[in-house]
């Protein structure tokens, strides 16, 4: 359901590997309603005008992370910015800042990926209960040390944001340190020390000089700059006590 | 048949795209007239030992224009660092708790702000009441 | 497979050290001395020469002059050696790191031998 005659001109960064040696903007007006969605508007593209744009999007209600993308040079999801915040201007569309662009809006997320599987991000337990033990108990308290760490939908949006990941793809980077911190807070894992070796190292924390723009931009709230700099505390206290407390090192 | 070729952006003149990062660079560029100041200070001690004659030189070229310049923007340069330092603070800090509610990011930053300008003036007070 | 552990922690600490002192305490000694004296908002006997000298003579004022100093120097030159990275200075790494901390150490050490001194 469209107003008649209100369009609003969306030009995105086309790049297609086959033909194009770099990447070259393309403009297409969409018509608008207030409802619409940046990814609506992709979407109407891609069925009404030029079916060979590509970007990924799935659940359309910013849970799923799939449709991260740079919007006026501001990493958002695609569903959950919607064309009236930008009428009557235009729209630059681009993919994800800081990964490199696989097609179209499209970009590759390998390294993001196996940093996310190199936290061990999964609950190891602290002391292991068989079934018939019963659940692990946790108190609200406990929960509320973890709970918005545990939020992130994996969307990379702050990776987008993080310039230090951009000058140095080595760096962990902010999203899968908010994950690593979520599971050394949760009481019921027992794994921290073993996740430390990364947070100690100059590619774990230590890369980050706290821009902050990653929790800016962060569509659930995680705050991974908080993540990122309590462990930075966690691992200088690691780095000047070990040798006090030679197993396991000094945090918490 | 393989036709995939990924596209790696330039990095060249990131901070300059968005004003976020203008701020960011701004805020870290302080450093360089806060660490001006102190070689300044280090200047006034030199003089300071060298005797009441070289002392009194240091304070003379103090009243100098540019230098006068050079401290106005240092002012400045010191107060963005507090601003930026105290919006910061709470992310470095464990949640606190105060009962079972968490004390909010604002909070310490309004706590940090009010430390400051009690030391603040009573830093004014004694050089003041002198 | 083990990363190496940084030794980012002792630069970090000295880094947040220094910037609790500019932060805290900079801005009105910047003003006492830089603008308020000179320009004459306060009296020249705030910061004559007996008493500047009387005050670095106590251990307190000492640690005080020091403390500012050195801290803020240390606080400087970390933020100046990470922003070469962030304007895309990659190279001579580990030149630039001995100068940055190199001048940081020489601005904690001179302090200390003139004010040990007074």
């Amino acid at each position: 359901m469209t107003d008649t005659d209100k369009t609003i001109e969306i030009e995105v960064l086309r790049y297609r590997p086959e033909q194009d040696k770099e990447p070259v903007w393309q403009s297409y007006d969409v018509p608008f309603s207030n409802d619409m969605s940046v990814l609506q508007g992709l979407q109407y593209i891609k069925d009404y005008i030029d079916g060979t744009v590509s970007f990924r999007w799935s659940c359309r209600m910013a849970i799923c992370g799939s449709c991260g993308m740079m919007i006026n040079r501001e990493p958002k999801l695609s569903c959950k910015t919607f064309l009236r915040e930008y009428y009557p201007g235009k729209l630059r569309v681009e993919a994800l800042a800081h990964f490199p662009i696989e097609r179209d809006l499209v970009v590759e997320v390998r390294d993001f990926i196996s940093k996310l599987e190199g936290i061990k991000p999964y609950i190891i337990p602290r002391e292991p209960r068989t079934l018939e033990q019963g659940e692990y108990l946790q108190t609200p308290t406990q929960r509320d040390r973890y709970e918005q760490f545990s939020s992130c939908i994996n969307c990379m949006l702050c990776y987008a944001a993080c310039p230090q990941y951009g000058l140095n793809s080595e760096f962990t980077g902010p999203g899968v340190l908010a994950l690593l911190h979520r599971y050394n807070e949760d009481s019921r894992d027992g794994a921290r020390a073993d996740r430390m070796q990364i947070v100690n190292a100059e590619e774990g924390v230590w890369g980050c000089t706290l821009v902050g723009y990653c929790s800016e931009v962060c569509p659930k709230q995680v705050d991974p700059a908080a993540a990122v700099n309590q462990n930075k505390i966690n691992s200088t206290m690691d780095y000047f006590l070990r040798f006090l407390f030679p197993k396991g090192g000094a945090s918490k | 048949m393989n036709t995939r070729k990924q596209y790696v952006r330039p990095m060249d003149g990131w901070w300059l795209k968005n004003p976020f990062y203008v701020r960011y660079m701004i805020r870290e560029s302080t450093s360089v007239f806060v660490g001006i100041y102190a070689f300044v200070l280090l200047a006034g001690l030199l003089s300071l030992a060298s005797g009441e004659a070289a002392y009194n030189d240091w304070m003379a070229a103090m009243t100098n224009p540019l230098v006068i310049l050079f401290h106005v923007v240092a002012l400045a340069a010191a107060i963005y660092h507090a601003i930026t330092w105290f919006a910061v603070a709470p992310k470095v800090m464990p949640p606190l708790l105060t009962g079972k509610k968490r004390v909010s990011d604002k909070t310490i930053t309004i706590f940090h702000y009010v430390i400051a300008i009690v030391l603040y003036l009573v830093m004014l007070g004694i050089a003041w009441k002198v | 497979m083990m990363a190496k552990r940084s030794n980012e922690p002792i630069f970090w600490s000295l880094f947040g050290a220094g910037g609790v002192i500019v932060a805290f305490i900079l801005p009105v000694i910047i003003f006492i001395t830089g603008l308020a004296v000179p320009l004459g908002m306060l009296p020249p006997e705030v910061m004559a020469y007996d008493r500047i000298h009387a005050f670095a003579a106590n251990w307190i004022g000492k640690l005080f002059i020091l403390v500012v100093i050195s801290l803020t120097l240390w606080h400087a030159m970390h933020r100046i050696f990470l922003s070469l990275h962030d304007l895309g200075i990659n190279w001579g790494r580990t030149f630039f790191r001995w100068l940055c901390y190199g001048i940081a150490l020489l601005g904690t050490l001179t302090p200390l031998f003139l004010l040990i001194r007074i």
